[in-house]
């Protein structure tokens, strides 16, 4: 993984006094809360219905066990005992003091970490597949180029108060994994005659105005990455609404103006640029992959290796159930890359204890040359584990909790915080998320409906991605009662789109059986090896619906 | 075409006092409102001593001011652009970016393209309500003169010109990205 230098150092220390000086001028009153504002956002500083939140930037979803074990110290010194992992790969402490800030801020600086552009309007954590290195589809790495767009975007000095807040995200394997197409720059790795190079999407983005990103370029050569990306904002700063902040993203923008003009305006921009300062060398491309080389591997036979695990699934089903699915197939012979949930039933999705991220820095440490992985869907991954250890970590991760064999399937939800933490929601969103697990505990029953994301958003703000779910769960306030919208049909896939709204809202108690319904009709109507998604694609929303609204007779 | 903000934002004032260069100094220009009366103005009407214009009334006078070019300079609001004054740039003793709201970000933009597309030379100011915490930005986006709207003392904000020693970026104050400085070039 990347490693700081001196000047990396010397930049996010300064970036921890300058945040010290600035927490003591507010607390003295000589800041304005106004104006503290903008300053403790861009520290990922929230300041929430109950207590502070500080958001902690994981670069592209990438931690070390050395990194994981501060963050359990700072959420056990400072905070309640226990983090969150957010859906754009960081970590969120929900109790800290506002005056620890800065010794949080510095604690983290001691192992390489910091809080920087985690919220306010400037460019957010670049955001990343979490299998990056390992997938057997991948075209090449994003990390180096995570690493470098992180560099760029740090504390860049024209960017830093753009109209709205800005994401980009990067996927470098077929398949999509970075949900590249909701955000505000997608960017997606190809090759063309043996050349690396990038096909650009702008304008994407969730929220109250979902929109799928359009394609802008259709390839981008590697050393043209950053310039092109300042092309692409300035012509946003310079053009972005500032009148109205719920049509202040890019893809107001981009819809304005059309992505054909949009387009025809950054090239005209980057026309200026591309053959300047920030066009990457090969030593600077070099130099950032020098950070990702690959761990080192034994040389396994998967033949062999898939055999002796065989011996082991046959031996005991719970763990065939885990290993199919929460393990995911890795290019290197012989091992996999394991996904740890943090969903069994009744925790809050992406919680986690001190403890337990203590455990996971022990089981990478053990089992996975001592890094892990933040993910979207709020679970963590170990990258690199050697099949002939899958028994143990199962036997190491159920004993932390974390072997709950759901992931990708109906209880492996997307859920915000909701009306239990956030002061802009509509309705409860955790508890949802609860009664569905209860309800559908079956374990062989949510394999035999096999993939399925359901997401769930307490508001029209959608951090809970509602929008893209196979079923999307929205919390509406109906003359001041809490009521759920459901959808179908999102997906953030590569072939992504947006979910539809079935109907009518639903109190929280008739959720779960909605979504019963919801099931049976898929499990009626599929075809063989159909997916939910297959599924609601082939026959559309109004069996859907008449399933649900029918009468009862 | 979606249309920036404009409206309701304080015309940017004339403080006693401006920080120049890294240090405070009397502030000797004045900078004319865009108003009415502003607007109406000819090259022959403009009060002497050293003016900054609106750039809709300096483009009305610019090719009248003959031997008073170097003591008159131009303001620009924050949805007028760097290229609005082009190669004008390269002659202007001083150019003056509106920011009606700190957290309104164009003059950042428009400050980099006037020193680094525009061969802008003079005096680049920034006017209005940014603040002491963006101070580091500006001076990395070209600015070297602050005119501060609000009642700090102007000495108690040189410190926040340099909160960092380095950086990632290339911009107006740095000509090399740092993966270009790691001896990488
Ligand atoms: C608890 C307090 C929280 C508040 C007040 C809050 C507020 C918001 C708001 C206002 C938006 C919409 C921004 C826009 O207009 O584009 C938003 C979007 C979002 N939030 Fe949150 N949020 C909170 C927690 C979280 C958490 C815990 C997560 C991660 C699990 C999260 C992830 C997101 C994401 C992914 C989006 C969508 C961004 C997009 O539009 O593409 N938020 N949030
Ligand atoms: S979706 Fe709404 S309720 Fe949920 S965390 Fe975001 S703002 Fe709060």
């Amino acid at each position: 993984m990347y490693r700081y230098d001196d000047r990396d150092h010397a930049i996010i220390g300064e970036r921890v006094a300058q945040f010290r000086d600035q927490t003591e001028r507010y607390l003295a009153g000589e800041l304005s809360e106004e104006e503290f504002l903008p300053l403790r956002l861009q520290n990922g500083l929230y300041i929430q219905r109950l207590a502070p939140m500080l958001r902690v930037a994981i670069p592209y979803g990438l931690l070390n066990s050395n990194q994981l074990r501060r963050l359990a110290r700072i959420s056990r010194d400072y905070d309640k005992g226990y983090a969150h992992f957010t859906t754009r790969q960081n970590l969120q402490f929900n109790w800290p003091q506002l005056e620890d800030v800065p010794d949080i801020l510095a604690e983290l600086a001691e192992v390489e970490m910091h809080a920087v552009q985690t919220s306010g309007n400037c460019i957010r954590n670049t955001t990343s597949d979490p299998y990056a290195g390992v997938a057997r589809d991948e075209i090449a790495d994003p990390r180096p180029y995570c690493e470098l767009i992180r560099q760029w975007s740090t504390f860049h000095p024209e960017f830093a108060f753009l109209p709205r807040k800005f994401k980009i995200a990067v996927n470098g394997a077929t398949a999509d994994r970075a949900a590249i197409r909701v955000h505000d720059i997608g960017i997606q790795i190809v090759e063309r005659n043996g050349e690396t190079g990038f096909a650009v999407y702008v304008g994407g983005g969730q929220g109250r105005t979902p929109v799928i990103a359009e394609p802008i370029r259709d390839f981008l050569p590697e050393e043209d990455l950053l310039s092109y990306l300042e092309a692409i904002v300035r012509v946003y700063n310079q053009l972005g609404r500032r009148d109205n902040k719920y049509k202040a993203r890019i893809k107001i923008l981009v819809k304005a103006l059309g992505a054909e003009e949009f387009a025809a305006r950054v090239e005209r921009e980057w026309e200026h640029i591309r053959d300047g300062v920030d066009k990457l060398t090969p030593e600077a491309l070099s130099w950032a992959k020098s950070f990702f080389t690959a761990p080192d591997y034994k040389q396994l036979n998967d033949a062999e290796s898939d055999a002796a695990l065989e011996t082991e699934v046959v031996a005991d089903r719970a763990f065939a159930r885990w290993l199919e699915r929460n393990t995911f197939p890795h290019r290197v012979p012989g091992y996999r890359a394991v996904k740890l949930s943090t969903k069994p039933t009744g925790v809050p999705p992406g919680d986690v204890t001190d403890r337990q991220l203590e455990a996971i820095a022990e089981l990478a440490d053990e089992f996975s040359f001592g890094e892990a992985r933040i993910t979207h869907d709020q679970n963590a991954v170990l990258a690199d584990v050697e099949q002939a250890n899958l028994k143990a970590l199962w036997l190491a991760a159920r004993k932390h909790g974390f072997a709950t064999p759901n992931i990708g399937t109906l209880t492996d939800m997307i859920c915000c915080p909701g009306g239990d933490y956030c002061s802009l929601a509509n309705a409860k969103s955790i508890p949802v998320a609860e009664a569905i697990q209860r309800r559908f505990d079956d374990m062989d029953y949510l394999y035999d409906l096999g993939d399925l994301n359901l997401n769930i958003s307490g508001c029209m703000n959608a951090c809970g991605h509602h929008h893209v779910g196979h079923i999307g769960i929205l919390g509406v306030d109906k003359k001041g009662e809490e009521f759920y919208q459901i959808q179908l049909g999102g997906s953030s896939s590569e072939s992504a789109s947006l979910a539809k709204v079935l109907g009518p809202s639903f109190s929280r108690a008739e959720v779960p059986e909605v979504i019963g319904r919801i099931l049976d009709l898929y499990v009626e109507q599929r075809r063989p090896d159909e997916l939910f998604l297959d599924t609601y694609h082939r026959i559309g929303l109004q069996p859907f619906k008449e399933k649900v609204y029918a009468k009862a007779s | 075409m979606p249309k920036p903000a404009k409206g309701n934002t304080p015309p940017p004032g004339n403080p006693a006092q401006v920080i120049v260069d890294g240090a405070v100094k009397t502030n000797e220009w004045q900078l004319l409102p865009l108003d009415e009366e502003t607007a109406a103005l000819a090259a022959a009407d403009l009060p002497p001593g050293r003016l900054v214009l609106p750039l809709p009334v300096w483009q009305q006078v610019k090719d009248q001011l003959e031997e008073r070019r170097h003591e008159v300079g131009v303001w620009l609001d924050s949805d007028e652009t760097a290229d609005q004054l082009g190669e004008d740039a390269r002659t202007l003793p001083l150019v003056a970016v509106h920011f009606p709201a700190f957290a309104d970000g164009r003059g950042f933009t428009t400050g980099r393209l006037l020193r680094e597309r525009y061969g802008f030379t003079g005096e680049l100011r920034a006017v209005g309500n940014f603040m002491r915490d963006q101070l580091t930005y500006l001076r990395r986006c070209g600015f070297n003169s602050f005119a501060f709207q609000g009642e700090q003392a102007p000495e108690a904000l040189l410190g926040s010109l340099h909160d960092f020693s380095d950086s990632y970026q290339a911009a107006a104050d740095q000509p090399r990205p740092l993966f270009r400085r790691r001896g990488l070039a």
